[in-house]
């Protein structure tokens, strides 16, 4: 059984992490984030979710609260924003190279300079690489769902890994939906008490976070590297019993009208969703145009964003962060590797947009779309300037 | 006084418990001060206890991968977060052993850090940790730099010393800063417990340890730990320099238990500093104006410390 609710997604996502009776909660207000955390500082003083909230003095802190929280073997959240990220970013490596699972929560928003408490994606794009599973929801209720789905794909034995869900600010944090919470018994069945493999406990003590000399350096990280390219089942895994029991299914590329597609747009978070009116205009007018939405962003899923986009031309990558002096958007270097291996492949257009909370509208997308198949080529543009 | 400790330590390995739970075979230099202050804290803090090291010559010198000196629970993960960390396996037994994950039991938890991971780079995490209240306890093994990246200067070098990033140049010589006080920065948090300590002095030591642990709430212990890489003094010499730093004022023994001062080691009269910093090769440099500069700040703040000691136990 689950119930239907109208209500604001960051509380949404607050209600998830108590019903997956998190232990330990450490995170410092950042806009666009706070409405999560400050829900949760109230179900926990109003005695509604037994846990530690622990008020940490920076983002540094929280995560470091989380990787000792994470060792001692109790469930762990956080959830940030920007800066906040980029404070945590040193710990943030750390901890998933200590095989800590833990849940975070990211509202995107922009980096400094020059302030902006707005919504794009150059946070999470500055730790690209730092070894957590990442992935990137387009609604309230993705993001309630991944909480459960975050925590028992990170916790399993299998993986250990830590878990970031992308949640675009303001655009989602911030609005109402309506929302299928599920019973406590599904969520119990669902995802079971954490149990580590190893925690920091006098019974079997250990030695966690060693000095790594150059001759075992290496095998360390190739064993995390190993460990994290096979994440990709336990991750489908699941997802799948998450559908199973909800009926909802998710998948590591979300696509929409990609059959005999020609043109194919490529998105990450919340835009999908307008892109998905473009889509159905550019379809109205007889245009073979499709979406394909980035849903998994690490581990990428390169075999099936190869399968989504078969038989496309043309793949017009949207960016919401640039890669200064790179070859166009940190979305757009990733697709064009995935395709780099293909005998044809399509040729690739990317547009960086919404910037710090720069309006996209479905027909901006139709504009770009026009744009790209009207100029030859491969390049990258900042879409929307004002001249 | 002297005689009398020396005394003390003949009985030491009688009165001490054998059991080590930081292991021999680590890779701190001959003589190191701070290994063995380390060793004596977690000889104390016995079997139930979980370690949240900062990174620093602590940390490199006993988990060189695939070995550790550990037969503790212990974790590195940074610098500058070893007093979060701490606050995490803290938060994260309580609300364990509250819900049930965990069976009730005591056990402690222990930061620690250098003087730079201290009272430099870790100050704001060590400041937030305090003033939250866990329950922990916190050492800073203040060998008065930075040592595990070659002898740079830190809050905590004191005036004059010659270090690799305070030279003594032809200009400056050495250090231009008093060290910083940080048992006093910890004292200001109205913690429930902290203290100064030598492994000059192993039973004090020993006693202030297991009184931070038995307190609850945050405890902060400040350790004078005798480099003698980094102080460029003979390893043999590095008790004796931990003596003399008491003896001499400049490193005064004392607790605040529950806001109220005691001097560990009262001393009816100092030594002069030059005893001290003539055996150290850091302070070669230092004209008679210099030391006598010392010598008038030393004997200022131990009157300082004297009077809080009057103030906190009138009445
Ligand atoms: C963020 C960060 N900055 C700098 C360093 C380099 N670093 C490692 S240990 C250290 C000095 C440690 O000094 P201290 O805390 O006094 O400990 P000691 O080695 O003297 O015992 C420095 C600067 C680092 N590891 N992380
Ligand atoms: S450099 Fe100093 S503190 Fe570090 S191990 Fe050597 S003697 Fe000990
Ligand atoms: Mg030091």
């Amino acid at each position: 059984m689950a119930t239907r609710v109208g209500i604001e997604v960051s509380i949404a996502a607050a209600e998830a992490v108590k019903q997956a009776n998190t232990d330990v909660i450490a995170a410092y207000p950042i806009t666009p984030q706070t409405h999560i955390v400050e829900h949760l500082s109230e179900l926990v003083n109003n005695g509604e979710l037994d846990a530690e909230f622990v008020p940490v003095e920076s983002e540094h802190s929280a995560m470091s609260v989380c990787s000792g929280s994470s060792a001692a073997g109790a469930r762990t959240f956080t959830c940030t924003s920007s800066q906040g990220l980029a404070l945590m970013s040193e710990i943030v490596y750390a901890v998933s190279s200590l095989r800590l699972p833990m849940l975070m929560i990211l509202a995107n928003r922009s980096l400094n300079s020059p302030l902006s408490i707005w919504n794009d994606h150059s946070d999470v794009m500055s730790i690209r690489d730092c070894g957590w599973i990442q992935v990137f929801v387009e609604n309230g209720q993705e993001v309630y769902d991944h909480v459960f789905i975050g925590y028992r794909v990170a916790e399993d034995r299998n993986v250990l890994t830590p878990f970031i869900i992308n949640l675009d600010g303001f655009v989602l944090t911030h609005v109402i939906e309506p929302i299928e919470m599920l019973d406590q018994e599904m969520v119990d069945r669902y995802l079971p008490p954490y149990q580590p493999l190893y925690r920091l406990h006098p019974n079997q003590p250990v030695s966690i976070g060693c000095f790594g000399p150059p001759v075992l350096f290496t095998e360390t990280k190739r064993a995390q590297d190993e460990a994290f390219n096979s994440t990709m089942p336990h991750i489908l895994k699941g997802w799948q019993e998450f559908g199973d029991l909800t009926g909802r299914y998710y998948h590591p590329v979300e696509t929409y009208k990609t059959e005999e597609a020609k043109v194919i747009v490529v998105t990450q978070g919340s835009l999908g969703e307008t892109a998905s009116i473009a889509i159905d205009t550019l379809r109205g007018e007889g245009e073979p145009v499709g979406l394909v939405s980035i849903r998994l962003w690490r581990p990428f899923p390169f075999e099936e964003f190869r399968e989504a986009v078969k038989g496309a031309e043309l793949v017009v990558v949207m960016d919401r962060a640039i890669s200064y002096g790179g070859p166009g958007g940190p979305l757009a270097g990733e697709i064009r590797a995935a395709l780099y291996s293909q005998e044809v492949h399509p040729r690739v257009v990317n547009f960086i947009i919404g910037l710090g909370g720069r309006d996209v509208a479905p027909d901006d997308f139709v504009q770009m779309v026009q744009q790209a198949k009207a100029r030859p080529g491969e390049w990258y543009e900042i879409y929307g300037v004002r001249e | 006084m002297d005689k009398f400790l020396d005394r003390l330590n003949i009985y030491a390995s009688r009165l001490v418990l054998q059991k080590e739970y930081l292991m021999p075979g680590h890779r701190a230099c001959q003589g190191c001060a701070e290994v063995l202050a380390l060793r004596l804290v977690a000889k104390v803090l016995g079997r139930n206890n979980i370690i949240a090291s900062a990174t620093g010559c602590m940390e490199i010198v006993s988990s060189p991968l695939p070995l550790t000196s550990w037969n503790v629970p212990w974790i590195h993960v940074a610098f500058e977060n070893a007093a979060a960390v701490a606050s995490g396996i803290e938060a994260g037994l309580k609300a364990l052993m509250r819900k049930g994950g965990l069976p009730q039991q005591k056990i402690n938890v222990m930061a620690m850090a250098g003087d730079g991971g201290t009272s430099d780079i870790g100050l704001q995490a060590l400041s937030g940790a305090m003033e939250r209240g866990h329950d922990f306890v916190y050492v800073c093994f203040d060998n008065e730099a930075y040592m595990n990246t070659g002898i740079q200067r830190s809050s905590s070098t004191p005036f004059g010393a010659s270090t690799t990033t305070s030279p003594a140049g032809k200009v400056v010589p050495g250090q231009t800063t008093w060290k910083k006080n940080m048992p006093e920065i910890a004292a200001a948090h109205n913690i429930p417990y902290v203290a100064t300590a030598c492994p000059s002095y192993p039973f004090d030591l020993m006693e202030k340890v297991k009184k931070a642990a038995d307190i609850e709430g945050p405890a902060y212990i400040h350790i004078l730990s005798v480099c003698p890489t980094g102080w460029r003094l003979p390893p043999q010499l590095a008790i004796h320099a931990g003596r003399l730093a008491v003896e001499t004022g400049i490193f005064p023994l004392y607790e605040v238990e529950r806001g109220k001062y005691r001097l560990s080691v009262d001393l009816p009269e100092l030594r002069p500093v030059e005893e001290y910093l003539k055996i150290q090769g850091r302070f070669r440099h230092l004209t008679p104006e210099m030391i006598d500069k010392i010598q008038q700040r030393v004997l200022e703040e131990y009157e300082k410390l004297k009077k809080k000691v009057e103030m906190t136990n009138e009445g």
